[in-house]
Order: structure tokens, then C-alpha cells, then sequence
């Protein structure tokens, strides 16, 4: 492993690496009810717009972080991997994480001092029912590459009722998606 | 702006407090390692059942503020929660303790994925993740939708914001930025309307300060 690791941009230029840096920065502040919520804008961003990545690229980036210990976030992180390396991977995860973590620096401290202000109660009623529609999209563009394959949609299907229904931990799922995909989906 | 060590108010003696950033950083990771498919879980089990930093109220009120903010959910989590104990140091220790090893393991795991990429079996097992990644999404959503019941909106309107955020980026692909912009607007507008409607002139504080 050499130093070039981190100069190596996969074709783009820094202003390109910038220009990631401060999308990534604008969904950070939009990521209501969590970082996959911007996995729809991300997709239309790196892969529909620039062609930095592939659909499949991107599927199988999200798919890795779920199947991996650690939260779900670190998608992100391999998106950042897969367009310009080294560099790519600080642009995102620096531009997903800052404005969002001083924002909740700032509101937890704000909130230790008066909980029960109507504009916070207000900003958190208001939202919810987006953070639902922006989860219901992000699953439905997930489902893109395999829409055509029987199996694959059964699986999205038997997934959502089994953890609506159970407490089933998802590594399972996870797993019998594997063993499901590697026997019917090559 | 380091903020001293703050003291948690609580009127529950059994609770117990972290000895130290380096203490979060090491608990935050060993939840990280612990959560495949989602930390939450895990999180739940370590700070509320195991180390006894919070009860099971503060959790649920931490965790509805980490998720409505913008933002990773779990990272938020931390950070407050890191915030309140040690300050700034606490945040970064928590959110490093929940990041890296992980982060490194993902990045170890994709980079074998596009050796391996070419092998059939091995890209059909990731398509039945994916698909089952897919499910484990929609079905977050299906079962937070039993939350809206208490939401102040009322389910209607709550039931037409997330429809209409569905189709928009869902299924037309705008960019989200103007979605929440928007409809985000309109429906924090509505709330602040019912709630103020509902509200006693003098009414005492519904929920205690964790």
C-alpha cells in the first residue's frame, strides 16, 4: 500500500472532490429520521447524474453495510470509497457527519435547558410523517436491481413480514437473504 | 467551547455514570461490533439494562430527538449522549468509539467484494441482501407508522405527508431538497397550529426534563 492511495481520485478532479464534499454536506442537514433517508438523492446524485458509480455498485454498497457490524451510516463511507478513494471516503463522511453532529450538539444542549418549548414539540410532530415516506422510498429504490426476479421480490416480502410480525434479530434475515440469493439469484 | 462535566438530574439513585470519555469510547464500540442490521437494539441493551447510564425514558426521549434531527440516528444518539457526560470530548468519543472499527471493516468487506464481484454466487448472495435490506427498510417504516397514532397532526394528515413524500422522491425522483423544504415546512406549520390550539394557557410541563 503506497502514499498514492490517497491521491488517487479514480478520474476525478479535486473540485469534483469538493463539489461531493458539500452535496453530502446539504443531505447531512436534509437526513431526516436517518442517514439512508438521502440513499434515493444519493443514488440520483452519484449514479443517475454524474455516473460515478453503477446501480449495482451502489445497491451492493448499501447492502455490504447492512450485512456488516456497526451502523448503517458507514454506506456512506464505501460510496465515498468507490468514486475517488481515499479522499472521496473523507468527503462524504466528513460532509454526512458535520453539520448534522454540531446540530445535535447544539439542540441537546438547548433542550437540556427547556423541553417542553412548542417549536421544538413542533418540529418533531411536524416531521415524523416524512421521515416514514423518505424510509418507504429509500426501501422501494433498493429494490430496483432485483425488481424483475421473482425470488428477490418474495424476499423483500417474507422480510417485511417476518420483522413486522417477529422479533427476529435482522442478522438472520440477512444471512438467509445470502444463502437465498447465492442459490437462486446468480 | 468546552462545556464543564455535566450532572445528570435524575431522581433515580440506581443509575450510574461513566467514569470517562475513554469509558464511552470503549462501550460505544463494543455496541458498534455487536449491531449487525441496525445498532439501536444493542444500544437499548448496553446503556439502559448493562451499564445503567439511563433508564428506559430518557432512552425513548434521546432517541425520538436522534430522530428527528438531521442526521444519522445512531451517531446523533451518541453524540448527545457523549455531549451530556463529558462535553465535547464525550461526543467524540462516543461517535469514534461507534465509527471506525466498523468503517474499517466495511471498507475490508466491499474491497474483497470487488475481487469477488465477478463470481456468480457471491453477487447473487449480495442481490438477496440487498432484497432483504429492501424489506428490513419498509418494514422500519411500517412499524414506526403505529407511532403516528399519537402524533399531533392527527393520522390523516400524517398519512398524506408520508404518501405524498413516497411519491415524490420515491417514485418522480425529485430532489429531496425541496421535498422536506416543502412539505417539512408545511406539516411543522400544522403541528405548531394544533398544538397551540391544544395547549392549556398555563398548562405544566407534560413530560419531566430527563
Amino acid at each position: 500500500m503506497s502514499a498514492s492511495i490517497w491521491f488517487d481520485l479514480h478520474g476525478l478532479a479535486w473540485a469534483d472532490v469538493l463539489q461531493l464534499c458539500l452535496h453530502f454536506m446539504l443531505l447531512s442537514m436534509l437526513a431526516v429520521g436517518g442517514a439512508i433517508t438521502t440513499a434515493p438523492d444519493m443514488q440520483r446524485y452519484l449514479v443517475a447524474e454524474h455516473g460515478w458509480m453503477s446501480d449495482a455498485q451502489f445497491t451492493a454498497g448499501v447492502a455490504i453495510a447492512q450485512a456488516a457490524p456497526g451502523p448503517n451510516i458507514l454506506f456512506v463511507a464505501v460510496m465515498g470509497w468507490q468514486v475517488a478513494g481515499a479522499a472521496g471516503l473523507i468527503a462524504t463522511m466528513v460532509g454526512i457527519l458535520g453539520p448534522s453532529s454540531i446540530v445535535a450538539v447544539l439542540v441537546g444542549r438547548y433542550r437540556r435547558r427547556r423541553a417542553d418549548s412548542l417549536a421544538l414539540r413542533a418540529f418533531t410532530a411536524g416531521l415524523a410523517p416524512l421521515t416514514l415516506g423518505l424510509l418507504l422510498s429509500t426501501g422501494w429504490i433498493l429494490t430496483a436491481p432485483v425488481r424483475q426476479h421473482g425470488v428477490a421480490l418474495a424476499l423483500v416480502a417474507g422480510t417485511v413480514l417476518l420483522s413486522v410480525r417477529s422479533k427476529l434479530s435482522p442478522m438472520w434475515l440477512i444471512a438467509a437473504g445470502a444463502v437465498a440469493g447465492a442459490l437462486a439469484l446468480t | 467551547m468546552a462545556e464543564p462535566p455535566t450532572q445528570v438530574p435524575s431522581n433515580d439513585n440506581s443509575l450510574r455514570q461513566p467514569a470517562s470519555w475513554a469509558e464511552l469510547l470503549r462501550v460505544f464500540n463494543r455496541m458498534a461490533l455487536q449491531g449487525f442490521g441496525g445498532v439501536l437494539p444493542i444500544a437499548h441493551h448496553e446503556l439502559v439494562e448493562r451499564e445503567r447510564w439511563i433508564n428506559a425514558q430518557q432512552f425513548v426521549e434521546l432517541l425520538t430527538i436522534s430522530q428527528v434531527l438531521p442526521g444519522p440516528n445512531i451517531v446523533n444518539f451518541a453524540i448527545i449522549f457523549g455531549d451530556r457526560f463529558f462535553g465535547w470530548r464525550g461526543a467524540a468519543a462516543a461517535s469514534a468509539g461507534l465509527l471506525v472499527l466498523p468503517m474499517v471493516i466495511v471498507l475490508a468487506l466491499a474491497m474483497a467484494y470487488q475481487h469477488l464481484a465477478d463470481w456468480p454466487t457471491v453477487a447473487g448472495a449480495l442481490r438477496g441482501m440487498g432484497a432483504v435490506a429492501a424489506g428490513l427498510i419498509i418494514a422500519t417504516a411500517l412499524k414506526l407508522a403505529r407511532a403516528l397514532k399519537r402524533n399531533s397532526l392527527g393520522m390523516p394528515t400524517s398519512f398524506a405527508l408520508g404518501a405524498a413524500t413516497l411519491v415524490m422522491v420515491g417514485f418522480l425522483r425529485w430532489p429531496m431538497v425541496w421535498v422536506v423544504l416543502g412539505l417539512g415546512s408545511l406539516g411543522m406549520a400544522l403541528a405548531a397550529w394544533r398544538l397551540s390550539e391544544q395547549r392549556p394557557p398555563t398548562g405544566p410541563s407534560e413530560e419531566p426534563q430527563p
